[in-house]
């Protein structure tokens, strides 16, 4: 019997036969920690009376959150990482150098085929570009960073074929919203998924990265897909190290094997206050938003940023709106700049905030009103989620956030592009 | 690892929100007084009526939500056992492997509150008492097992400076 994406790479880093339902013992390629979770693996760390994490080159601290801080508290939390860090000499990423899901694969820190950790949810983002990675807790971080190794259950594997062509306007956000509402918030749970299909062959790399990152939204331990030519292109543009992509095998065993056809797919978008609670955009139009974001872990990178410019430049958002933009990275920031998508931005009305989570988890940069209506480029809408649980959030893809702003109303943006 | 208790009984989707609210989790990092507040949106006086020992038992996918380490702590902390439930969440089942928490996965049905329990958890044995029935439960692999009888995560790699499973 064959293996899975996800049992290939636990096999190969715990060396042995590892099938799912197994626990292995497994060694990790990287360790990651941002602002909201190091702190606590720091103190843990020093509770299990370790000295030293196991290689310095293969853990990286982030501080994203709540980036630059908002609070006292926050601030001396910062502190903590920075010494530690620097004590550690570990990889280090400070305020405004960007959200750590956009980070660890754009330094080259993770590859294809590797075994990589990190104590945030969304660490499943780089299995667009094959790497088996799953949040964890700070416990977990802590021993991480001490052994470079971490028991794992071998997780069964769903695998979604998804055909067909994306008709203009339709994005790979409207697909993993679409997806979210079919397998529900715990559909997957326990559960890797393997992405595959013409659809996702058709994507660039930039847009597989928004499909991984929302595997957990479906409960999912990890979103993997297969390396293609634009996988390779994409990996040596940002790291000079080898790397063994892993494919699934022909007759590897699946909980089960689900194929669409997205040719008819219309933009989606997740309603208060799940992100599960799905609808084609169609059944939403007019809806009014008071504040649009562009940005975070799922679409702060340039495409984005690029679809978002065309469409707003030499206009501007409707008045009584706001609308916030959040680059993933400074590179990501300053290329932007380069093309002259920050301009247009701003011109059309954006506030450009600090590369890094921006208004995501509510903690600083846009907490929006009682009553208000957020369209938002984000993974979550759950209650509160941006500091205010009587706003409400949906999720939408950047085109439809940018067009929704022009109108100050929920808008398919097939009206201007497609 | 053999315990004895008796059974509190919740249902189905239990979130870390329910086992600590929101209003305490960031409040304070006691533990024991966290335990207190142990799921008190569900059953207000559910920490006057725990006996040491006693276990949770719940329907599926018991933990979902958050990953604070917070959730596992404060149940700990109010002297329970062990949770018994149908399914849990996956993040909140590392967390509670890690900080000492026995899970153990079965169908809950054959439990009725009140009911008193007996588990191995080495050999993977459930014994409702009352009821006089054995019931089939998922043994904990034996990596699990090291780690719970350390004491949780922590513990072990004070102990071994690293994993250690041989
Ligand atoms: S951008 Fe939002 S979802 Fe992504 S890591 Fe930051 S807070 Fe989490």
């Amino acid at each position: 019997m064959g293996k899975t994406i996800a049992e290939k790479i636990l096999s190969d880093k715990s060396k042995q036969d590892a099938k799912a339902g197994d626990i292995v013992i497994a060694d990790l390629d990287f360790v990651m920690g941002q602002d909201g979770t190091s702190p606590l693996a720091i103190r843990v760390f020093e509770e299990m009376k370790a000295n030293r994490v196991f290689d310095p080159n293969r853990v990286a601290m982030v501080i994203d959150h709540s980036a630059p801080s908002p609070v006292e508290g926050v601030s001396a939390l910062h502190k903590q990482m920075r010494d530690f860090a620097q004590k550690q000499k570990i990889h280090f990423y400070d305020i405004g150098d960007g959200v750590c899901h956009q980070l660890l694969p754009e330094k080259g820190h993770v590859l294809p085929g590797q075994l990589v950790i990190g104590a945030d949810s969304h660490t499943c983002t780089y299995g667009a570009i094959n790497v088996f990675s799953t949040g964890v807790g700070s416990t977990d971080l802590a021993a991480g960073m001490i052994s470079g190794k971490l028991w794992f259950k071998v997780p069964e594997t769903i695998r979604l074929v998804l055909n067909g062509k994306l008709a203009g306007g339709v994005f790979s956000k409207d697909l993993i919203i679409f997806l979210a509402g079919q397998i529900t918030a715990d559909g997957a749970t326990y559960m890797a998924i393997e992405f595959a299909g013409e659809v996702i062959d058709a994507l660039s790399v930039d847009a597989r990265f928004t499909i991984s990152n929302m595997a957990v939204e479906l409960g999912a331990k990890c979103g993997l897909m297969e390396a293609d030519q634009k996988t390779e292109s994409w990996v040596k543009q940002h790291s000079i190290q080898s790397y063994q992509p892993v494919l699934a095998d022909q007759d590897a065993n699946y909980n089960y094997v689900k194929e669409y056809n997205l040719s008819d797919l219309e933009p989606q978008v997740a309603l208060p206050h799940t992100v599960d609670n799905v609808t084609p955009i169609s059944k939403v139009t007019g809806t009014k938003v008071d504040q649009g974001v562009i940005g975070t872990c799922t679409n702060g990178r340039l495409e984005d940023l690029r679809i978002a410019a065309e469409i707003l430049k030499g206009k501007k958002i409707a008045a009584n709106t706001r609308l916030i933009v959040a680059p993933s990275s400074r590179a990501t920031f300053i290329a932007a700049m380069r093309e002259g998508l920050i301009e247009a931005l701003v011109e059309a009305g954006a506030a450009v905030v600090t590369p890094g989570c921006g208004p995501c988890v509510g903690t600083h940069n846009g907490v929006p009103a009682d009553g208000e209506n957020v369209i938002s480029t984000a993974n979550r809408n759950f209650k509160g989620r941006m500091g205010n649980n009587k706003a409400s959030i949906f999720l939408a893809s950047p085109a439809t956030v940018a067009v929704s702003m022009l109108y100050g109303s929920i808008t398919d943006p097939r009206e201007i592009i497609g | 690892m053999e315990l004895k208790g008796k059974a509190h009984k919740f249902g189905n989707d239990v979130n870390t929100d329910y086992i600590i609210s929101g209003r305490y989790k960031f409040k304070t990092l006691d533990m024991r007084e966290l335990a207190k507040h142990l799921m008190e949106d569900l059953d207000p006086d559910f920490f006057a009526r725990i006996n040491k020992g006693d276990f949770i038992v719940a329907g599926k996918n018991f933990g979902c939500g958050s990953s604070r380490e917070q959730a596992p702590l404060a149940i700990i902390n109010a002297d329970i056992s062990a949770v018994i439930a149908k399914s849990f969440a996956r993040i909140f089942y590392r967390n509670a492997i890690n900080t000492g928490l026995p899970l153990i996965e079965c169908d809950t049905d054959l439990i009725d509150p009140g009911d008193q329990l007996e588990v191995n958890l080495s050999q993977g044995l459930l014994y409702n008492k009352s009821k006089d029935l054995r019931i089939p439960v998922t043994p904990l692999p034996a990596v699990m097992l090291k780690i719970l009888a350390d004491g949780g995560l922590v513990e072990h790699f004070k102990k071994y400076g690293n994993f250690n499973f041989d």
